[in-house]
């Protein structure tokens, strides 16, 4: 029979007997053919209702263990067998109590598991997004095959408003792709052909075919699955003193309850019944469903409301390190800037400056070329032909352009060029924003500049700054030169500069300002791993499916700097959740338990066995609130 | 006279919880049937986990099968917290786990309050 049953079943047998507790010393109305009738009813509840306690608790002890069920099980069964011992000796009986008792657990019980269903809500939700199958191309035909069938390497075609299957690279066509299920993105992404698309996102708009690169168990949703299954299950070290406690607490109880009842009727002479029910009241109320309840559900709501934002913690440890962080490192590449240099300012004539530019780099590999590329062709830059191309090793290029010289390259292109002063000016400005700056000459005259940094992401100012305000220092570490490391440094608030830093030597530097700080390490988790080890709180940071899920504590999978915020936000939440939660456990157990031994009766406070049933169903109840309101606290 | 008949009792009651449920006990760790490059054990869950301790060997694919007869709410879910599983046991009925034998190591589980608590070795 369900819990839910077994509540019912128990209620409508024990409501007669609730009825006459408040009838009874009003009107003097009793149940007729008191207290068989009891007797009746409340053996029918111990029978079904709570036979699968008795049974538990007998299995248990058999084991030489202990567990709630045992103590219901006892605190239930001596009011039932005492009331029958006293029903035939003609004194008052307390059927009720057991009847009572055994409803109000049950209630709480089936609350507990209603709450608890939508606590474990994030794994559930995360296995729907999974698409059921795939439209794959089969010696020339599309055929629709479920999602186990397919291979590395097929190629798949997804449709608008249809999900994407698996993991892999488009090979034709483009399209927007909602990808907020899995990074907390709201933007749609664009995507085109040699852009990588992730399983269980959702195509909005165009049609578009890709390869397969990742399949089952190597999907990016699945690795997060697996995620944050486990770390649902870890422990958090501050659970410890309650396993501890939880091993010898029902005994100890046992133990207490039978003090209670000795001092009570021995040492004090109350009545046989005030005695046992006092002893039963300490039984009851010291459930330590709380206690148990208290850490595992505030860490499935923590890490699953973390889940759906793309920011997974890997275990409960975590919870406990993000806790007591004091300074967050951050490496400057990819974590702090985009990651790639971009063109930031162009002085002079944007159009005829960047024609001249993108014409000459077209050609050209280097890196800055790509950049210059990259802006030409967002501003919808025409590209010219060009003849006679020389390239020359640090110091540019040139070519013929419209039949005229031009070139692009340092101050080593110049020769006999002067610039102007106004361009003199400027290029010092630039330069000293740490910017790479290359002049644009056409016909032996420079007609502009181009200024090239691997620029702040968006987001790092204001990410920088919260942390900032949350009293954190914040420290950023790189390979680059003093100079750029601090103009970047400047430009996005950080506190302090650790420039020239080879990457094997960073977690060297994590290391020292250990010395000093709680270091969080913030980076991108493959180069960084080191680092990240190292640190107290290792922070990895992808972008969509290339997370090293093995390098960091927290990984973030949109590559956005304030989720590191978000994260150590999160991650605070939830650990002073599980702190209250336990806090709130040890506190109902170790003052419920004198209250229903009566221990403060001279302040009129007592606790007679229905009502320690009914606040001991309440506790477990609040202690799953309370970790559910987890997901509407407010996070920084 | 029987208030010291009842005192007497008391602490006879108490002495017995203390050593029923204190005392240390001898847990007899058993080893897995290896079959077929598979090992097995059946593990009763009743309450408690019979056996206790189960020894595993390293690198072999092992399966653990839980059986619950206890239909207390305290067994509903077995949690092995370095492995990151979480399973729903169902009531008599034989619920196996695959347990990745790759690293050596003694590893608690419980039940999913953390009351019960339950062990394997992989040698």
């Amino acid at each position: 029979m369900s819990t839910k049953n077994r509540f019912i079943f128990s209620l409508i047998l024990s409501l007669s007997m609730l009825i006459e507790m408040i009838t009874k010393p009003l009107f003097n109305i009793g149940l007729p053919w008191h207290p068989w009738s009891m007797f009746v009813l409340t053996s029918g509840i111990m029978a079904v209702s709570a036979w699968p306690f008795i049974k538990s608790a007998w299995a248990a002890f058999l084991n030489h263990h202990a567990n709630m069920d045992t103590l219901i099980a006892i605190g239930t069964g001596v009011a039932y067998i005492y009331s029958i011992y006293a029903a035939f000796n003609h004194q008052p009986v307390f059927f009720e109590v057991a009847a009572l008792v055994i409803t109000f657990i049950l209630l709480g019980q089936v609350l507990e598991e209603a709450a608890k269903g939508k606590a474990s809500g994030a794994i559930e939700k995360l296995l729907e997004l999974q698409s059921k199958d795939a439209e794959v191309l089969k010696k020339d035909i599309w055929v629709k095959i479920p999602l186990s069938e397919v291979s590395i390497n097929d190629l798949i075609r997804v449709r608008p408003g249809q999900k994407v299957a698996v993991d892999g690279v488009i090979t034709e066509g483009d399209s927007a792709l909602d990808e907020s299920m899995l990074t907390g993105e709201s933007m749609p992404v664009l995507k085109k052909v040699g852009d990588s698309v992730i399983g269980s996102t959702i195509n909005k708009n165009g049609t578009f075919i890709f390869k397969a690169t990742k399949i089952g168990e190597d999907t990016l949703l699945s690795q997060i699955i697996k995620l944050v299954k486990h770390a649902q299950t870890s422990r958090a070290p501050i659970q410890k003193l309650a396993d501890k406690i939880s091993n010898v607490f029902v005994p100890t109880v046992l133990i207490i309850s039978i003090i209670t009842f000795v001092v009570w009727y021995v040492f004090l002479n109350a009545s046989l019944i005030t005695a046992l029910l006092y002893a039963i009241a300490v039984i009851i109320i010291a459930c330590p469903c709380a206690l148990g309840l208290a850490t595992p559900t505030a860490l499935m709501v923590g890490v699953g409301r973390g889940a759906k934002m793309g920011i997974l913690i890997k275990s409960g440890e975590v919870l406990e390190a993000a806790n007591d962080i004091t300074a967050v490192v951050f490496d400057k590449t990819g974590t702090v800037t985009i990651g790639k240099p971009v063109v930031t300012d162009i002085i002079g004539d944007e159009k005829q400056v960047l024609e001249v530019a993108a014409s000459l780099e077209n050609v050209s590999e280097h890196p800055l070329s790509l950049a210059i590329l990259d802006y030409a062709k967002k501003l919808s830059i025409e590209i010219k032909s060009i003849s006679d191309f020389t390239a020359t090793q640090g110091e540019g290029v040139s070519a013929i352009l419209n039949n005229q010289k031009a070139f692009v390259g340092n101050s080593k292109m110049l020769n006999n060029i002067r610039l102007d002063e106004n361009l003199t000016k400027e290029m010092q400005r630039l330069q000293d924003e740490a910017k790479t700056v290359v002049i644009v000459g056409l016909n032996n005259q420079a007609i502009g500049l181009i200024a090239i940094q691997d620029a702040p992401k968006e987001t790092s100012f204001k990410a920088i700054e919260k942390l900032k305000s949350k009293g954190l220092r914040t420290i950023m570490i790189t390979g680059d030169n003093q100079r750029v490391a601090e103009a970047i440094a400047k430009r996005v608030g950080i506190d302090e500069v650790i420039a020239e830093v080879s990457p094997k030597d960073k977690s060297e530097h994590v290391k020292s300002l250990q010395q000093q700080y709680k270091v969080a390490f913030v980076g991108d988790g493959i180069n960084d791993a080191p680092a990240l080890a190292t640190s107290n709180l290792g922070i990895a940071m992808g972008s969509g499916t290339d997370i090293a899920i093995e390098s960091g504590d927290i990984v973030l999978v949109k590559n956005n700097l304030e989720d590191v915020v978000t994260a150590l936000s999160l991650s605070q939440k939830t650990f002073n959740r599980i702190k209250l939660n336990l806090f709130f456990a040890f506190i109902y157990n170790t003052l419920g338990i004198p209250i229903a031994a009566g221990v403060f009766i001279s302040f009129g406070i007592i606790l007679n066995p229905e009502l320690a049933g009914l606040a001991m169903a309440l506790s477990s109840v609040s202690v799953v609130t309370s970790s559910l309101l987890l997901n509407k606290s407010k996070l920084d | 006279m029987d208030k010291i008949i009842i005192l007497i009792i008391a602490l006879l009651l108490i002495g017995f919880i203390m050593w029923w449920f204190f005392s240390k006990r001898k847990t007899d760790a058993i080893e897995a049937k290896i079959k077929n490059n598979t090992q097995e054990v059946e593990i009763v869950v009743s309450g408690g986990y019979t056996p206790n301790i189960v020894v595993l060997q390293k690198d072999i694919p092992a399966k653990i099968i839980f059986n619950r007869k206890d239909t207390s709410n305290c067994f509903n879910e077995v949690v092995f917290p370095d492995f990151g599983i979480k399973e729903q046991l169902p009531i008599n009925e034989a619920f196996p786990i695959e347990i990745d034998t790759k690293n050596a190591g003694e590893y608690q589980y419980s039940c999913g309050m953390n009351m019960f608590h339950g062990k394997i070795i992989i040698k």
